[in-house]
């Protein structure tokens, strides 16, 4: 019966009961129901196990697959993780929210049809959204909504591709298609409006580290990967995916590099990342799905262990500017060394998680002879050493001395931290677990010696770029401006417009109306015709009025 | 005769005979149980008739003996059959639930009457839905109008006072319309038999007066249906009524009025003349879109949650008759099931208004701070009740709004703008429903607050029997779409 039942259930029906409990109860319930949805999750075979009819099309709510069951793995690891970091900080509204989500993305990946992925889809959303809201702060809840309206807007082309593409092919089937109509350009629209893909990456670095420090954690998970996962399924192979992933890892680290605050730092480096995947998924390759998909899994992990590295910096100082922090690897050493191990790792150092995933996008591309391709994903590998390997452990844990001496985390949020960091390094060392649970068959060996020599290459160079320009590299006070600059000042210069001259404009008819109701009543007490009156009162009038214009334009139009 | 070949009279003689001996039971208690026992009987002998019809095809029923087209006869096909269930159902599930409102609201010694006028209203309804007859379609409208006039006022509040007299002048102007038009048609045909009508009217179809006849009835009956811009007198009427005259008519009135538009646009005018075409595609589309869209943003500026209601209401209208106007069979499906979809949303959510005005006293937005913590079952209610409205799956709001799109798409060009129109509209209403979630969930509850209790089982148990029907309804969809499909093909003149 259980595995009937989508495993993300259980997250989600679990996050309502956190908000009613407390202390050591809701303690075991954050850490019970992730690994409760795990033992699901490996219950469920291949295929398709349970089916819900739903007005003449028959749902598939649970179908197992290989590739799902890897997205729903990490998804619930970094559940459990996340929830133990969050667990005696976060409010139990961000808690709630952040198990819903992960529920809803876990329940993405076990969807056999479009209509349950998108109902999925949605809730993921909400949850998102509550996460980011549950800051408190005013620019949090700014951010929220901004968030809202974006994803709202990509559920709306979503909701209208998946409709169309119903109706063009009469199947809800969730399969691999092809960008060949217009239902199917707006599905992958929608998913890409997810996975923070232009012209829609600014949301991501917009609202994120406006979280708290433990829902940044959770929101880097989720979204973005759900993204991943349904362009894996959806679309393997689809050309202009390359040329979409490209740009996010260009985009991503140039602003990157840009930038002062160290979680919005990391938030570009999660669309450069997702270029990656996104990459991948173009290219099509087994081999290049496989580094897409083991990307996927590697880059939650060490990108958790680096926002929760930055969530503890910000939770002890209150800064998160890199220009008032320096030094505090003093008084932080677990902070800094699990967030170095978390630099390494996004880096692709050897014997690190990312070094065993990444290197088989770049390989899948040198090996249909995609130089373009191949060299432009080392540049931005490199890159990615510059802004998030060196950039960020640097300007917060050396660099000058800030003269702060926070100590470390509380304990939950330490353990955390280590067992993350553990996870990075074996993944790294160890990659048959892994490699085993991947969409294809693995022949890939990363540790070859040329392959070590070109990365610690690379490595090397990039590191010697950072020092010998760190003078350019250091930050001031500055504010970056990014595409959503035109729409979120287009759409400001517009709502303000509305807003304000339709507020003036409510208002002078409410006082009209409330002077209207106020000269009713006078004239009531004055003319002892209430009758008449009535009659001449405005709103019925005017109703009165539209009849006589309805049927005027009726017999104009059809005498016409 | 058997009793069941008498079924069609009945539906509507047992109501307006229990109606005068009502008035005569003093006992409010009692008046309450004779009207609940009516409206449950009522509700039995619709279902025998959808059972039937649905079996046998077409019933006539001929009054008094009388062949058409001189007597009255009441025609049930199956999308009538549909509306007199949808009416007899919520007649069923919201008198029983009226109990502690009415007590609450109504004055003690008025209870008799207005229980009265409760089954004058419920008669009126059903005999429009029912009857076959194009002037008794009118007689019955005045029914139902005026006994919901005098719902309407029945509230203590004294605004319901002014908000029922505006609904008199508009309802009445709406009535004449009608009224002006079927004189028009019987000046043409010669006969008030709807059928006879339909049969009569393609030989003097291209006349000014059937014409004028059709923009007459067409913009009365819009008007009874509160089609945005004529929709006035629903804010107010909704909003000061008792609260049970809100859950009643919100679900019935406006639907009965969506049908009496359908009847004679398909049947009497005809699919084949165009007029219906016309109507529909040209001329009431752009206000359905105009409807949900201003709807829709007004409720979001709404204080007070029935007033918010209603205005949603006007929206929920737009989609019906939207459906309706693409003149598909998806579309039409669309509009006909969200009659019966939006009547078991919008009953659900004024019921639940009703139970916190009961134990509040009030609807207003800023009094229902931390509602949620004294008020469980009901605020609950509230959110699933409201998630249907916004059309999440796996509710009923989902089924109309997925056929809804189904219908626009499947007129390709524009239909993809108003698809999106439809999808904009529907975050609307995720907005106003949030806030009222928002402030009952999130806010803390005002000091001396804790003596709100919970409302009673008896309202309880009506308003979870109808969200209940809202999942249902969203899951099981063999009656309500099937039943809307093969209605929708009937006035199409589609085989299916």
């Amino acid at each position: 019966m259980i595995d009937a039942l989508p495993p993300g259930l259980i997250l989600i029906l679990g996050a309502l009961l956190i908000p009613a409990t407390s202390g050591l109860v809701r303690q075991g319930l954050v850490l019970a129901l992730p690994l409760l949805t795990l033992w699901a999750i490996w219950l469920v075979p291949d295929g398709v196990q349970a089916t819900l009819p739903f007005f003449g099309y028959m749902l598939e709510p649970v179908e197992g697959s290989i590739v799902g069951r890897l997205f729903a793995t990490v998804f619930t690891v970094m559940t459990l993780i996340g929830g133990l970091y969050a667990m005696n900080q976060a409010r139990a509204v961000e808690l709630a929210g952040a198990f819903g989500y992960a529920g809803s993305a876990v329940g993405v990946t076990f969807a056999g049809d479009l209509i349950t992925m998108f109902v999925f889809w949605e809730i993921m959303a909400i949850g998102s959204t509550v996460v980011i809201w549950a800051a408190g702060t005013a620019s949090a809840y700014a951010a929220s909504m901004r968030y809202a309206l974006v994803h709202i807007f990509g559920g709306v082309v979503l909701m209208v591709g998946v409709v169309g593409h119903i109706a063009e092919t009469g199947s809800i089937d969730f399969v691999a298609m092809q960008a060949d109509s217009l239902a199917r350009w707006l599905i992958l629209i929608g998913f890409l409006v997810n996975a923070g893909a232009p012209p829609f990456s600014a949301w991501l670095p917009d609202a994120y580290p406006e979280a708290s420090p433990s829902g940044t954690v959770f929101l880097s998970a989720y979204t973005t990967k759900t993204a991943v996962f349904t362009l894996l399924v959806g679309f393997p192979g689809e050309q202009i995916l390359v040329w979409v992933g490209l740009y996010m890892a260009l985009y991503g680290i140039i602003y990157a590099l840009l930038e002062n605050d160290m979680r919005r730092i990391l938030a570009y480096s999660i669309v450069n990342q997702v270029g990656f995947m996104v990459c991948g998924i173009g290219i099509g390759t087994e081999m290049a799905l496989n580094g897409a998909a083991s990307h996927a899994f590697a880059h939650i992990i060490y990108k958790a262990l680096l926002l929760m590295s930055a969530g503890s910096v910000l939770m002890m100082t209150g800064k998160r500017k890199c220009t008032e922090l320096g030094g505090l690897f003093q008084s932080m050493p677990v902070t800094a060394f699990c967030g170095i191990i978390g630099a390494l790792a996004i880096s692709s150092f050897p014997f690190t998680s990312g070094f065993v995933s990444k290197s088989m996008i770049n390989q899948s591309a040198a090996d249909l002879h995609l130089t373009f391709v191949w060299m432009m994903l080392t540049a931005a590998s490199a890159g990615v050493f510059l802004h998030a390997g060196i950039k960020f452990p640097w300007f917060v844990f050396f660099q000058k001395d800030s003269g702060m001496r926070p100590p470390d985390p509380p304990l939950n949020m330490k353990l955390a931290m280590y067992v993350f960091a553990g996870l990075c390094i074996l993944l790294g060392v160890w990659t048959d677990p892994l490699y085993a649970i991947l969409p294809y068959p693995v022949d890939y060996v990363p540790y070859t010696g040329d392959h070590l020599v070109s990365q610690f290459q690379l490595l090397l160079f990039a590191g010697l770029a950072f020092f010998v320009m760190l003078p350019m590299m250091k930050r001031t006070e500055t504010i970056s401006l990014d595409l959503d600059w035109f729409y979120r000042r287009f759409f400001k210069a517009i709502g303000t417009e509305f807003t304000v001259r339709a507020g003036d404009h409510r208002q002078e008819l409410e006082q009209a109306a409330l002077a209207r109701l106020g000269r009713f009543v006078e004239g009531l007490y004055r003319h002892h015709g209430p009758q008449g009156i009535l009659a001449r009162t405005w709103p019925t009038g005017s109703t009165v009025l539209w009849v006589a214009i309805l049927l005027g334009v009726y017999v104009v139009i059809y005498y016409i | 005769m058997s009793v069941a070949a008498h079924l069609p009279a009945l539906q509507v003689a047992l109501p307006l005979i229990a109606a005068p001996l009502c008035s005569l039971l003093r006992r409010p208690g009692v008046a309450w149980g004779f009207a609940t026992l009516v409206s449950w009987v009522v509700l039995v002998i619709a279902a025998l008739l959808l059972a039937q019809v649905l079996s046998e095809g077409t019933l006539i029923y001929e009054m008094g003996g009388w062949a058409a087209p001189w007597g009255i006869i009441y025609e049930v096909d199956t999308i009538n059959a549909f509306m007199l269930l949808i009416v007899a159902a919520i007649g069923a599930i919201v008198t029983p639930y009226a109990r502690h409102t009415v007590t609450a609201e109504v004055p003690a010694e008025q209870h008799n009457l207005f229980y009265a006028a409760w089954l004058l209203c419920l008669t009126g309804l059903l005999g429009i839905a029912i009857t076959g007859d194009a002037f008794n379609v009118f007689v019955f409208l005045e029914i139902s109008s005026l006994s919901s006039y005098v719902l309407i006022a029945a509230s203590n509040d004294r605004r319901a006072l002014t908000a029922a007299y505006q609904y008199l002048v508009l309802g009445t102007i709406g009535a004449t319309f009608y009224l002006i038009g079927v004189g028009l048609i019987y000046m043409m045909t010669g006969t008030l038999n709807i059928s006879d009508m339909a049969e009569r009217l393609p030989d003097v179809a291209n006349t000014r007066p059937i014409r004028a006849a059709a923009g007459f009835i067409t913009v009365g009956i819009a008007l009874k249906f509160a089609l945005f811009p004529l929709h006035l007198w629903l804010p107010n009427a909704y909003t000061y009524a008792p609260s049970a005259v809100s859950a009643f008519l919100a679900a019935t009135a406006t639907k009965v009025s969506i049908y009496v538009l359908l009847r004679f646009e398909f049947v009497v005018f005809g699919v084949d003349i165009g007029i219906a075409n016309f109507h529909f595609s040209e001329f009431l589309m752009p206000l359905c879109v105009l409807a949900f869209l201003a709807g829709s943003t007004v409720a979001i500026f709404q204080n007070d949650v029935k007033r918010l209601l209603a205005y949603s209401s006007v929206a929920q209208i737009g989609y019906m008759v939207l459906g309706v106007s693409f003149y598909s069979l998806d579309g039409m499906t669309a509009g006909i099931v969200h009659l019966f979809n939006h009547a078991m949303i919008k009953s659900a959510l004024f019921m639940v208004m009703g139970c916190i005005m009961l134990r509040v006293g009030s609807v207003q937005i800023k009094d229902l701070h931390g509602i949620g913590r004294h008020m469980p079952w009901t605020m609950f209610a509230f959110v699933l009740g409201g998630l249907s409205l916004i059309g999440v799956p796996l509710t009923v709001g989902f089924i109309s709004k997925w056929y809804l799109i189904l219908g626009a798409l499947e007129e390709g060009g524009y239909g993809f703008a108003i698809a999106a129109a439809v999808l904009i509209s529907s975050l609307l209403s995720v907005i106003y429903i949030w806030r009222v979630v928002e402030v009952a969930y999130f806010k803390p509850s005002p000091h001396g607050a804790a003596e709100i209790t919970e409302a009673p089982l008896g309202m309880l148990i009506p308003t979870w029997l109808l969200i209940g029907a809202n999942i249902y309804f969203g899951v099981q969809t063999d009656l309500t779409v099937g039943v809307a499909r093969q209605a929708a093909a009937l006035l199409l003149g589609i085989d299916l």
